[in-house]
């Protein structure tokens, strides 16, 4: 619990940001109803409302596998990660909630194009391997993202994050192990693993951590001074903890030895093991590699938005439905039906003595 | 080495079982055509709750189709899996109720073949943890407590449609007029289910058939909609007849599986 202003007078402005500034410096965190400056408040809508796009436009690439995953084994899990994905969506939909913006006004504004997912998505799952990359790659991206996140200083994105990576860490392992069964297959079955890190390399590696914002991640002296201005105001406000490039790196270092260990090879020929840095090479990722990395307003940026918003056009009557209702019973639903004339109930067999009967009936048979 | 005299009883054993397994793949099937077509609505339902509802009704059916199938090829003495079950088969060799194959059509369709299917499912697992082996009584339990809370969901979403807006409950009762004709063909009684009454393995879902009645009825009058009466029935789904819908459903759940001879997932 954070420690709030007291007395009765109106606290001034300086006031309150001397305080806001406090809870930061403390490392506490900021609760709904504390006093935030009006740009911590808008960076942290625009970051959790993009994280939840991302999570529900990220449910579609590994949904167009749902009906055609290989074993039922397969099947369930995956119908289980999209579910998850959702339910992140939900969780960071009622964090952003607490910011003062409602879920309807938010999807509002992914459908209508004025706030984005996460471009990672605005690629295709080619094969059925795709879903073990994605879940591998792009889930053990967002781990390596989310965990400082989980201690970021607005108290309800935490706590959302706390959740979120628990799952995220198992979907890793899920993904790592699809890949490895399909590895230790079919010489088919490697190709199609090989080939889908082929693709999802690049997305995982520039997209999951946002354009460079360092010189050394391969931004140059003016990007990179950009790069840095957003993360160090991101960073002084405690809702990042790391640049892009340094958890980037962490990505590239931690999928090294996974790689290997599948027989992958991780399709960038610049990553070789470091001594003096003690971390991997890899080409870095500059502002050209990302733009191209970003398929901006592509078949499949147009794509995953127009199934989002397919989905929520065709379900719109539902939702008025259910409003309708809502608003016309209440959380009790309608009164329940009279209950019946004795006499008929005992004829037709009603209630649960009934059951009993029917099952006692199908049991004489045997 | 066999005298005439125990080759008999021996035949009739494997009689009974041969005939559970026919059963228990029926049951099976039906779980696993009905968990395959809700995967469609996963990214495309109303809400994002609906999206994970309908997850979680999905994976509840492919668990249960999981276990009934891997039970249909013990039974039957062949050792298959639930994946040479489901994935080796021809769409001619699937048992499933016309019904569970049937396009999730809108919504209110979808919602109207759930509060069928639930429906039934509760009884009859009801009744499976009552009158079978020890296994399958077990798999019964824990089914029907899962599929209850499928039931409640159709219940709920009925309720809703029905009562909402003039539009809803329009849908809502095309829904169910497009799904009643294929509700009996779940309650059929055929040589099978004769055979594994008889051999006290399972129970008959004919006997169930009136209590569904009236509580799909209750539910449907409550919503204030009317329960249809049509004039004519579906059924052929037992015996491998499927709708011309069902080919590429199929084709679609098999694909990446028959792509890869030998593969191993
Ligand atoms: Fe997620
Ligand atoms: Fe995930």
């Amino acid at each position: 619990m954070s420690a709030r202003p007291t007395g009765t007078t109106p606290a001034s402005q300086d006031e309150l940001l001397a305080h806001f500034d406090g809870l930061i410096a403390a490392g506490e965190t900021v609760e709904p109803r504390d006093w935030m400056p009006d740009g911590y408040r808008r960076m942290m809508i625009r970051q959790v409302a993009q994280h939840a796009h991302s999570e529900i436009i990220g449910m579609q690439p590994e949904g167009a596998w749902l009906t055609r995953a290989p074993s039922l084994y397969r099947k369930s899990v995956l119908i289980a990660k999209v579910q998850d994905e959702a339910g992140h969506g939900m969780y960071l939909y009622s964090a952003a909630e607490t910011l003062g913006v409602d879920r309807a006004a938010l999807l509002d504004a992914l459908h209508q194009g004025q706030q984005r997912a996460s471009a990672t998505f605005n690629h295709p799952a080619l094969t059925w391997a795709d879903t073990g990359a994605i879940a591998w790659l792009t889930d053990g991206a967002a781990v390596i993202n989310q965990a400082p996140l989980c201690r970021t200083s607005y108290g309800p994105y935490a706590r959302a994050m706390r959740r979120v990576c628990q799952e995220e860490a198992f979907h890793v392992r899920q993904g790592y192990d699809l890949m490895r069964t399909l590895c230790e297959g079919t010489p088919e079955q490697k190709a199609m693993a090989q080939d889908a890190v082929d693709r999802w390399w690049l997305p995982a590696v520039a997209l999951m951590f946002g354009p460079p914002d360092t010189e050394a991640g391969g931004a140059d002296a003016r990007a990179a001074a950009l790069g840095a201005a957003v993360s160090r105001r991101a960073m002084a406000w405690g809702i990042k903890r790391h640049t892009n490039d340094e958890l980037r790196q962490r990505f590239v270092d931690s999928c090294v030895p996974q790689a290997e260990r599948l027989g992958l090879v991780l399709p960038d020929p610049a990553i070789r093991w470091n001594e003096e840095r003690g971390h991997h090479d890899f080409t870095p990722v500059d502002w050209d590699l990302y733009r191209a990395a970003l398929g901006e307003d592509t078949h499949w940026s147009r794509q995953r938005l127009a199934h989002r918003r397919a989905a929520h056009e065709d379900g719109a009557w539902v939702r008025e439905a259910s409003a309708a209702y809502a608003a016309r019973f209440g959380a009790d639903g309608p009164p329940p039906p009279p209950a019946p004339d004795p006499e008929t109930a005992s004829k037709a067999g009603a209630g649960p003595a009934a059951v009993e009967d029917v099952r006692g009936g199908a049991g004489e048979r045997a | 080495m066999t005298t005439s005299t125990d080759q008999a009883p021996a035949d009739e054993a494997a009689r009974a079982d041969a005939h559970l397994a026919v059963h228990l793949l029926r049951l099976g099937d039906d779980a696993l055509v009905l968990g395959q077509r809700l995967c469609r609505w996963i990214t495309r339902a109303p809400t994002i709750e609906e999206d994970m509802a309908l997850s979680n009704i999905a994976l509840d059916l492919i668990g249960h189709a999981r276990t009934l199938l891997a039970l249909s090829g013990e039974a039957d003495g062949t050792g298959r899996t639930e994946d040479e079950f489901a994935f080796t088969r021809s769409d001619r060799e699937f048992t499933n109720a016309l019904l569970t194959e049937l396009p999730c059509g809108d919504f209110a369709v979808t919602v109207a073949r759930q509060l069928v299917y639930a429906h039934y499912a509760v009884l009859y697992y009801e009744a499976l943890a009552d009158r079978a082996d020890l296994r399958l009584a077990a798999f019964g339990e824990r089914a029907a407590k899962e599929v209850a809370f499928h039931r409640t969901h159709a219940d709920n979403w009925a309720l809703r449609l029905g009562l909402g807006t003039p539009e809803s409950a329009r849908r809502m009762q095309r829904g169910l007029e497009q799904v009643w004709p294929y509700a009996a063909e779940l309650f059929d009684e055929d040589e099978v289910t004769r055979h594994v009454v008889a051999a006290g393995t399972a129970p008959s879902p004919a006997p169930l058939h009136p209590v569904w009645q009236r509580r799909v009825g209750e539910v449907v009058t409550r919503a204030g909609l009317t329960v249809p009466t049509p004039r004519w029935r579906a059924g052929g789904g037992r015996a491998g007849l499927h709708t011309e819908e069902f080919g590429p459903l199929i084709a679609d759940m098999q694909s990446v599986h028959r792509q890869f001879p030998g593969g191993r997932w």
